[in-house]
């Protein structure tokens, strides 16, 4: 059942991305049919999700395909909540591509099937997981923007006859936002951490490549928000946390199967 | 009742004609009062009597009398055409720049002061209708339609809300003071106007507080510099908007980080293409708008009917009546019930016979033989002279 949930919500999320293109290049249908794709997409990732958490008794996404579907969940989910907002929309031109990219690339990894049974209880794997990938959901949302962000400086910039017939958010909101998100999502990813390492503590258990990775990415985003609070905004920003998403999506990729084993 | 427009406007006229039949409120609340049912719409760029009459020859000659100083350029429209015009001006279909939104504003104004009745009111709450619903679901007044309003746009780019922005006027230039005014209007400060011969080190320094700055001196030179830009912003990001030929704004300033220049031909090319962008929503509007008045017109062609299909109706409940006071001995001795029972039956009865009939005369009212088939009902159904 979860196997064809996922080719729908794949189908789905493709449509958005190409929505989401035509959609930069002449607004209005393509937009409208882009959002429809991320709802009904999403509804069958969720479905798919709920049919995978209904068939096991532990927790569900432990394995590195898993996770990376819970992820691509997140992304999409704080999406179309928050960022799908008709001001906001043209986001959906950044985070649709690589959700269904990494959708296909979780798919490739082992799809819906499932691991064996992780020896950590699963009030810690929810917390946990939860957190770290919320918080890089929002980083992933941030790198999102700051794209946004210099494509829309880079229209200013060519002086594009063409800016105002296809407006996109200023540069001081997708600023603004950025910084919003990193606020929310570093104290995510800290707190998801600290159960982490308390637990690999508590358990004598050694670190391995993944937590060193995570730890890495904290401090970058650390850095990224220390920056920005300490006057840094626009192009260097966008650039910063660009660079960010890039260890996100590494600490992504390269989760080692065993991690949670 | 007929539907009279009697007009002209920037399509037909120039300035020269317009001006001479131009009202202001009061003449054209006087005028609509001398025509009867009436209403005036003088804008600067149109100048329409729209009067329900049931002479539509006298009305039209009582027009044109009111505006025969524009007598060449006068247009005269009647019913479906005249309210399609109607429809198509409160969407801004009809103006100088499509989609303008401050004609929709002078229709519901010179409705308000006219002296409509039943068929005017409804043309113009309609109309209304039709442009609010063009401007809901197409995007024909959202882009900017001058350099002005497009300067303001492109800043709402740069900083979003534009309330706290500030704005740094160098020269008194009409287009500088049209953007100032532009930036104004959506929340921006002015923070000092300054004119080419401001001592240079004071323009400088307010370089640091300035968002915004629009030029339009007459200066042979440039005003600002790059150096002096880098120099004094402090790294505040910057919209620069240089208006005058030859430019106040060094080019080289575009290429400063966080540093965005326009001139003159950058915005007319962006006031072009949205231009172009309203054309085309142009074409959905059109649809929409002819929908809206065929609804109407049907409504108007069912007046031709109305009176025939309310006798018809009146004719078959004054039978019905009688026949059950000639009843009245046999039903008088039913219970309350079955009286009641009788009363509704036969009123059914009437009501299913004559429903097919008064939904065919509507049709064929919006079809234009509604007057034909009215005539029918009445002599098939001996409906009297008393009662057309």
């Amino acid at each position: 059942m979860a196997e064809l949930l996922f080719w729908p919500a794949l189908l789905l999320y493709g449509e958005a991305a190409l929505g989401y293109v035509g959609e930069a290049r002449q607004p209005g249908i393509a937009g409208r049919a882009a959002l429809w794709g991320v709802r009904l997409g999403w509804l069958a990732q969720t479905a798919m999700l709920a049919v995978q958490a209904a068939r096991e008794d532990g927790f569900p996404w432990s394995t590195w395909a898993g996770s990376l579907n819970l992820f691509v969940w997140f992304v999409v989910t704080a999406y179309l909540f928050w960022g799908s907002r008709r001001p906001y929309r043209l986001l959906g031109l950044t985070v649709m591509p690589l959700a269904a990219a990494l959708l296909v690339v979780s798919r490739a990894g082992g799809g819906t099937g499932v691991g064996t049974r992780s020896h950590y209880s699963n009030l810690f794997l929810v917390v946990h997981v939860g957190l770290v990938l919320a918080a890089f959901a929002g980083f992933t949302l941030t790198a999102g923007l700051s794209a946004l962000y210099l494509w829309q400086e880079r229209r200013l910039k060519q002086r594009a006859a063409t800016i105002l017939r296809r407006p996109a958010p200023s540069l001081a909101t997708l600023d603004r936002l950025s910084l919003r998100l990193v606020a929310f999502s570093l104290p995510a990813l800290t707190l998801g951490l600290a159960v982490g390492v308390g637990r690999l503590i508590d358990r004598g258990d050694a670190v391995d490549t993944l937590v060193v990775a995570t730890v890495v990415t904290w401090f970058v985003w650390a850095a990224y928000l220390v920056a920005r609070l300490r006057g840094v905004t626009g192009r260097r920003a966008a650039y910063l946390a660009l660079a960010g998403f890039v260890l996100v999506i590494v600490v992504r990729l390269a989760l080692p199967a065993s991690h949670f084993a | 009742m007929r539907l009279v427009l009697v007009g002209t406007s920037h399509h037909h006229a120039p300035v020269e004609l317009r001006e001479r039949v131009a009202f202001d409120a009061d003449t054209a609340r006087e005028v609509a009062g001398r025509l009867g049912e009436a209403v005036v719409l003088s804008t600067c760029n149109r100048t329409e009597i729209y009067v329900a009459t049931d002479d539509p020859d006298a009305a039209e000659a009582q027009a044109v009398a009111v505006l025969a100083a524009a007598e060449p350029a006068l247009y005269r429209l009647r019913d479906r055409a005249a309210a399609l015009h109607l429809f198509r001006v409160a969407a801004g279909l009809d103006s100088l720049v499509p989609g303008e939104g401050e004609i929709l504003g002078q229709v519901r104004t010179a409705a308000e002061s006219g002296t409509p009745g039943l068929l005017l009111d409804r043309l113009f709450r309609q109309a209304l209708h039709a442009g609010r619903k063009v401007r809901a679901q197409t995007a024909i007044g959202e882009s900017p339609a001058s350099v002005s309003s497009a300067a303001a746009a492109l800043a709402a780019q740069v900083f979003g809300e534009l309330d706290g922005c500030r704005i740094l006027m160098i020269g008194a230039g009409e287009v500088g003071e049209q953007a100032a005014k532009s930036l104004h209007a959506r929340g921006a400060e002015i923070l000092l106007t300054a004119n080419s011969k401001t001592d240079r080190g004071e323009l400088a320094a307010q370089l640091a507080n300035a968002d915004v700055v629009v030029s339009s001196t007459d200066a042979p030179g440039y005003v600002l510099d790059a150096g002096t830009v880098e120099r004094n912003r402090r790294g505040r990001q910057l919209l620069l908007i240089d208006l005058a030929v030859p430019r106040d704004l060094d080019p080289a300033i575009h290429g400063l980080d966080d540093c965005f220049l326009y001139d003159i031909d950058d915005l007319q090319a962006i006031v072009s293409e949205t231009l172009a962008g309203r054309r085309s929503e142009a074409e959905r509007a059109e649809t929409i708008v002819a929908a809206e008045a065929e609804k109407f017109h049907e409504w108007h062609a069912s007046l031709d009917v109305v009176p025939a299909i309310a006798s018809l109706r009146a004719r078959a409940e004054q039978i019905r009546e009688a026949e059950l006071k000639k009843a009245e001995g046999v039903l008088g001795r039913l219970g309350e019930s079955e009286r009641s029972a009788v009363e509704s039956l036969t009123a059914q009865i009437v009501n299913k016979l004559l429903h097919l009939p008064t939904v065919r005369m509507k049709q064929a009212a919006a079809a234009a033989d509604g007057v034909l088939y009215a005539e029918a009902v009445r002599h098939l159904f001996g409906l009297g002279e008393d009662e057309r």
